[in-house]
């Protein structure tokens, strides 16, 4: 039948300009208008009628039996409205709760304390002050039993089993866990003319992101649901494990996460904070908010590291690397309340193999209790890939110091080579793509490499101490393919609902949520990418479980390897569905189709095409479509991915020490990042800029660190030290591009990899830097104190 | 006790109590949440605010002491639906990621506009070195003052984006 | 955030009004000026008192840098950023600004002030350090009268000065002598950070050789002036060996404790390390400011 509407085929779709491009490219992000202005909405911003106000009352020693809980001068407090423990929630079934690797923690403590910093009271009040007040009316008998601190001591046969609530836990061991070829990688150590190990720390570091966690919770008695606004990397999980946990109905639960002041893994796992919020909210019969303080953060959240490895490495005469093989003790505190896939209790790490063709890999990894803050995955390691890549690049950087060889040179020489992609390594990965060698000599020459190592040799001469370091590194991210992966049962993919209105503006929902990665630009210049509406008219919904379809979260730089996929095929099950309903707007065949960005049009007759706006009025018009066409223009899909994806760099940090007092200075950091496909680059280079930051932290100052009794020595930030302006060089970035070939857009992710590279590639210049003074390895952070101690033949890892 | 103080240009006047912190003042009593707190120990600078045009930490005042001087926060920069070059400036030149730290972040970059219109780098970076971010590594927020140094407003405002 | 315990609170009008309150509230009332070291302690509930006196209004009388005679006077309310700022002061007193640039960071500095630096003697603080190098004196009033106190004999220990109930720290004197010359070595783990350990030195040189010393110590346990290394430079050349003598002083006098910025052996080496550099310069800012 012959159209009878305006003919609007000679109108082109919006046209793209470099400014505004419609799909990839640099774009303005569209969150930025509310948060220049101050208008941002935080948990702590959240103020509900009636809201009440919730603090902790948390333990002051590392392990102690409690003996008894006097709360009656805190519920005498005017302003207190009630005053909750372990004892109560006993009886709610609440004092325990799952956590994300399938262990139990304590959400108020019942009968001892396991970490100084553990919560062992909740108080809800008028206002925050108050509440704070009405702490310091609870009193709590302790009984200081020993400590266990060091992780290496955890397995002694008289340290305190720290863990006996858990029948059957006889000691302060979680886990043994294993990958790659045992027996394979012994004989190629056996047989190799060189062989290196040495004995290094990732420390307990912390992500310590600029907003605390917190979250406000609403219970409405009326209809039983819950509300909960909490800072949360992964609100479908939580709610997930709400219901398990609290017998709520999942449908009963809507966790909503707003805007929040980044993550860093830090707000995967459920604190006890809001399980107590909750509680607090359904006995007061009001809004409960439970914001922490930046000790509660940086003592009782999700900390990062603390892997105790053995690294070693085993070569040729020659240079050629046959094999590594690394034994690690994982310190996860007093709950193993780490956040990775079910199958990888050691998360990743087995990517330790690194960027080089071994013959032969091994590791061995056990879990550890001690009596510190429970956690260990966090902090952008990706699933410990920040550690396995500070263990491998530091062992080829012992090797090049042991066989004399340029550390970039064996670099160069050891690299797997692009036709072995996809690359089978030797612990089980399947390496997507990669083409190294131009990631590295592009490095190489930014640096300006020949000329720094000139400058090295001159300044050696005057006693002037100059280091080059360089790390070259091979992510694994995007959990992951659901049939391997899962947290709690849960499989790694994620859903994506994409629904074009009738003038042609449309609305995608994601199962993932921003920190500040800026998705509400990235992901509308996906669907931009795919289907040709401008990003303006693109709207993102993230963060509210009622609005969006289940998904893990954002952690592990899963968004755009995962999410990312799922809208992008959500998008072309629009475009083919817009293929269709065009096809029956023109009366053209729908083979007679072609696509060019934003409209479908006769092949050999471009005149004649109607664009995505004029295909979802249609859609949703009078069009009698063919039979298994249903109306609108609306779209879901679940991708799961079949690997993960492998983002790799070359880093080059250039640093300056003071020989007379150990300060070191990062004068230059070269990076080099190929993540592939590349949605939004000012967004990619701004997330690396972020993450080289983290390198500068915890190669130089950053450390949790805990005395004999297990006390936090670095529980603030006055001696948590992040770094300022001032010890941030001015990033010097380059890119390659080599695309994922299983995503369909080709892109890998970027959130981590500058944290993973950066910590490396700074270490591996101090230490090269310190050549002078005979100096093999040193642990991080690299402070004066710690600096000149290794140039006096003492380097000792910080605990 | 009652206070009385000039917030974005507008005389307040609340009753509060001695041990009320100013930022707490400024988010909670008047509602103006754009001001943020991210510490204990008045370390990471995410609660500047503007007092007699001077950065200084909210979290570190009492309301009490602020009473009788002008206090500016980021809910002020916008004037008759115009943005300052600095709010601008960081959305060109992506200066921001979760937004936490942005408001004290564009405070001092104003006040320190005021003060040197044409700053290096170096000099940005000691302004805002008591100000922590943990999303940009500082790149960006250089090139962010830069570019509001560059277009400093002398004549009539450009119309807002948004 | 944490926040601090309940407390009364009093605005001072002027100086007089400030001391009679004091005398009035007795023992649980602190002076607040700029309160950043004070306000940082009372919201983790390490210092609760019962009344603050705000003294923030009455810089007229108590915020100047000027020369008065052969002293140059500094306000006890004056703020860091204003120390930093003055040009009178650098010109007599570089180390001054030496030190500024290192203390805290810029939003801090626009609130603290030099009494409040001196008042709350933290052990890592570097003004005390500074005022100690320059031999200067403290003045201390109280409603009944005035009293000129050395800066030894005002910082009694760590967060222990001679201002007792009833007074006020108001004002700073630092003696103008010939030929001098200063400067301040710091080293921090990170910009803003307390000391690891640092060092203020100050020297007055007239034909070619030290008639007077100054070396103040940070973060270096309970010494605040090293005076057997003043001794020994005085009456010598301005050199390095006079330095090497006066830096293996202050090494052996002074008394770190081992902790998270380093280890007492380091922080002996840097005593050391950094008296000869803050000497070097100061002599070398001698020679330029003749």
């Amino acid at each position: 039948m012959a159209s009878t509407e305006a003919s609007t085929t000679d109108v082109a779709p919006d046209s793209a300009t470099e400014e505004r491009p419609i799909g990839f490219g640099r774009l303005r992000r569209k969150e930025d208008p509310r948060f220049i202005r101050g208008i941002g909405k935080y948990v702590d911003d959240i103020k509900l009628p009636g809201m009440l106000h919730g603090a902790v009352l948390r333990s002051p020693l590392a392990h102690a039996r409690i003996k008894s809980i006097d709360t009656s001068a805190a519920q005498q407090h005017p302003k207190v409205h009630a005053v909750i423990t372990g004892k109560d929630l006993e009886g709610l079934g609440l004092a325990w709760m799952p956590t994300m690797s399938a262990d139990t923690q304590a959400v108020l403590a019942t009968d001892k304390v396991r970490f100084q910093g553990q919560e062992v009271a909740f108080v809800v009040a008028d206002d925050r002050y108050s509440a704070r007040d009405a702490l310091e009316l609870i009193d709590v008998d302790y009984e200081p039993l020993p400590a266990v601190v060091n992780a290496r001591k955890a397995n002694d046969p008289d340290a305190p089993v720290i863990r006996d609530d858990k029948e059957g836990q006889t000691n302060n061991h979680i886990f043994d866990w294993e990958a790659g070829d045992k027996a394979a990688t012994d004989a190629v150590f056996e047989k190799a003319d060189v062989v290196v190990s040495e004995d290094m720390l990732y420390p307990r570091v912390h992500p310590a992101p600029m907003e605390t966690c917190g979250a406000v919770a609403d219970m409405d008695k009326v209809s039983g649901k819950l509300e909960l606004w909490t800072t949360s990397q992964a609100p479908h999980a939580h709610r997930t494990v709400y219901a398990l946990v609290a017998g709520l109905p999942e449908h009963k639960i809507r966790v909503i996460s707003p805007d929040i002041g980044g993550g860093f893994g830090n707000k995967v796992p459920i604190y006890p904070g809001y399980v107590c919020a909750i509680v607090g909210s359904i006995l007061t019969g009001k809004p409960v908010k439970w914001m922490e303080d930046r000790t509660e953060n940086l003592t009782s959240t999700g900390f990062a590291r603390d892997y105790v490895m053995r690294g070693e490495i085993a070569a040729t005469n020659e240079g050629k690397i046959l094999g590594v093989r690394v034994h690690v003790i994982a310190d996860h505190g007093a709950f193993n309340a780490t956040a990775q896939p079910t199958k990888y209790p050691a998360g990743f790490f087995h990517v330790f193999t690194g960027s080089y063709d071994l013959e032969a890999a091994h590791c061995s990894v056990e879990g550890v209790y001690t009596n510190k803050a429970p956690g260990g995955v966090a902090y952008a390691c990706s699933f410990r890939v920040t550690e396995a890549v500070y263990l491998v690049e530091r062992m080829v950087d012992r090797l090049a110091v042991e066989t004399g060889a340029d550390p970039a040179e064996l670099r160069l020489k050891n690299f797997l080579k692009p036709e072995q992609f996809p690359y089978q390594a030797k612990t089980g990965w399947e390496y997507d793509s990669g083409e190294y060698e131009p990631t590295m000599r592009k490095a190489l020459e930014m640096a300006g490499y020949e000329e720094l190592r000139r400058e090295q040799a001159e300044k050696r001469e005057r006693g002037e101490l100059m280091g080059i370091g360089i790390s070259f590194f091979t992510e694994a991210v995007g959990a992951g393919p659901r049939r391997h992966m899962d947290i709690l049962g849960l499989g790694m993919a994620d859903g994506a609902e994409l629904r074009v209105h009738p003038t042609g503006k449309a609305v995608v929902r994601i199962g993932v949520q921003s920190q500040g990665q800026g998705h509400e630009t990235t992901f509308a210049q996906i669907v931009a990418e795919e289907v040709g509406i401008p990003p303006e008219d693109i709207e993102v919904i993230h963060g509210d479980t009622d609005q969006t379809p289940f998904g893990l979260g954002t952690y592990g730089s899963r968004s755009t390897p995962v999410s990312g996929a799922a809208v992008a095929m959500v998008a072309r099950k629009i475009r083919d569905k817009a293929k269709i309903v065009a096809a029956t707007m023109m009366e053209a065949s729908v083979d007679d189709l072609e696509w060019e960005k934003g409209r479908w049009f006769v092949k050999g007759n471009p005149s004649q095409g109607k664009t995505i706006q004029e295909i979802a009025m249609g859609a949703h018009g009078t069009l009698d479509l063919p039979d298994g066409v249903e109306g609108n223009l609306d779209e879901t899909a679940v991708y799961s991915p079949p690997n993960l994806t492998f983002p790799f760099g070359a880093y080059i940090a250039v640093v300056d020490i003071d020989p007379g007092t150990g300060h070191v200075k990062v004068r230059r950091f070269i990076a080099v990042d190929d993540c592939g496909v590349r949605i939004n680059p000012m967004i990619v280079e701004g997330q690396i800029h972020g993450g080289l930051a983290d390198g500068v932290g915890m190669a130089l100052m950053e450390v949790i660190q805990f005395d004999e009794e297990g006390n936090c020595l670095n529980g603030s930030f006055m001696d948590y030290l992040i770094p300022t302006a001032l010890e941030c060089p001015d990033w010097e970035l380059g890119a390659t591009v080599t695309p994922s070939p299983h995503h369909p857009l080709g892109a890998k992710g970027v959130g981590e990899s500058a944290t993973v590279g950066s910590p490396p590639a700074i270490m591996n210049a101090v230490i090269d830097a310190l050549r002078p003074y005979d100096v093999k390895h040193m642990d991080m952070p690299a402070t004066p104190g710690r600096v000149w101690d290794a140039m006096n033949g003492r380097a000792e890892p910080p605990q | 006790m009652q206070v009385t103080m000039t917030v974005n240009g507008a005389e307040v006047t609340e009753d509060v109590e001695p041990r009320l912190l100013l930022v707490h003042f400024l988010r909670d009593t008047l509602g103006q949440t754009g001001t943020h707190w991210g510490c204990d120990t008045t370390n990471c600078g995410v609660c500047v605010v503007l007092m007699d045009g001077q950065p200084v930490k909210s979290c570190t005042v009492l309301t009490a002491m602020a009473a009788g001087h002008e206090i500016d926060t980021v809910e002020g920069l916008e004037k008759d639906g115009v943005l300052d070059p600095v709010q601008e400036g960081f959305m060109e030149e992506h200066g921001l990621q979760c937004g936490f730290c942005t408001p004290g972040m564009m405070m001092t970059a104003k006040a320190l506009l005021a003060e040197n219109p044409d700053p290096t780098e170096g000099e940005i970076r000691e302004a805002i070195s008591g100000q922590i971010c943990r999303c940009t590594g500082y790149t960006n927020i250089v090139k962010s003052v830069r570019w509001a140094a560059g277009h400093q407003v002398a004549e009539p405002a450009a119309e807002a984006r948004s | 955030m944490q926040v601090p315990a309940p407390f009364e609170y009093e605005r001072a009008t002027s100086v007089d009004n400030a001391l009679e309150l004091l005398a009035r509230l007795g023992s649980e009332a602190r002076v607040v000026a700029g309160g950043h070291s004070l306000l940082p302690m009372m919201k983790l509930r390490l210092a609760v008192p019962e009344y603050l006196v705000d003294i923030n209004d009455l810089g007229g009388e108590l915020d100047y840098i000027r020369v008065e005679g052969d002293e140059i006077r500094i306000g006890a309310l004056t703020r860091h950023r204003d120390i930093l700022a003055s040009d009178t002061l650098d010109v007599h007193f570089p180390i001054f600004r030496d030190a500024e640039r290192v203390i805290a960071d810029p939003p801090v500095r626009n609130r603290g002030t030099i009494g409040g630096a001196l008042c709350q003697a933290d052990p890592a603080e570097d003004l005390s350090a500074v005022c100690a190098a320059c031999h200067a004196q403290t003045v201390i009033r109280s409603s009944s009268g005035e009293r000129v106190v050395s800066m030894d004999d005002f910082h009694v220990g760590p967060y222990e000065t001679a201002v007792g109930d009833g007074e006020m720290l108001v004002e700073v004197r630092l003696p103008m002598r010939s030929g001098p010359g200063s400067a301040y070595e710091k080293v921090e783990r990170r910009a803003g950070d307390w000391a690891v350990a640092a060092i203020g030195a100050a020297l007055w040189v007239e034909n070619g050789r030290v008639t007077n010393a100054g070396i103040g110590l940070s973060a270096l346990g309970n010494v605040l002036r090293a005076g057997r290394a003043e001794e020994a430079l005085k009456g010598k050349p301005p050199g390095d060996e006079a330095f090497e003598a006066a830096a293996k002083a202050v090494a052996e006098d002074c008394s770190p404790a081992t902790d998270g910025r380093g280890s007492e052996e380091y922080k002996r080496h840097l005593a050391a390390e950094l008296t000869r550099r803050a000497l070097r310069r100061a002599a070398d800012r001698v020679s330029e400011g003749v």
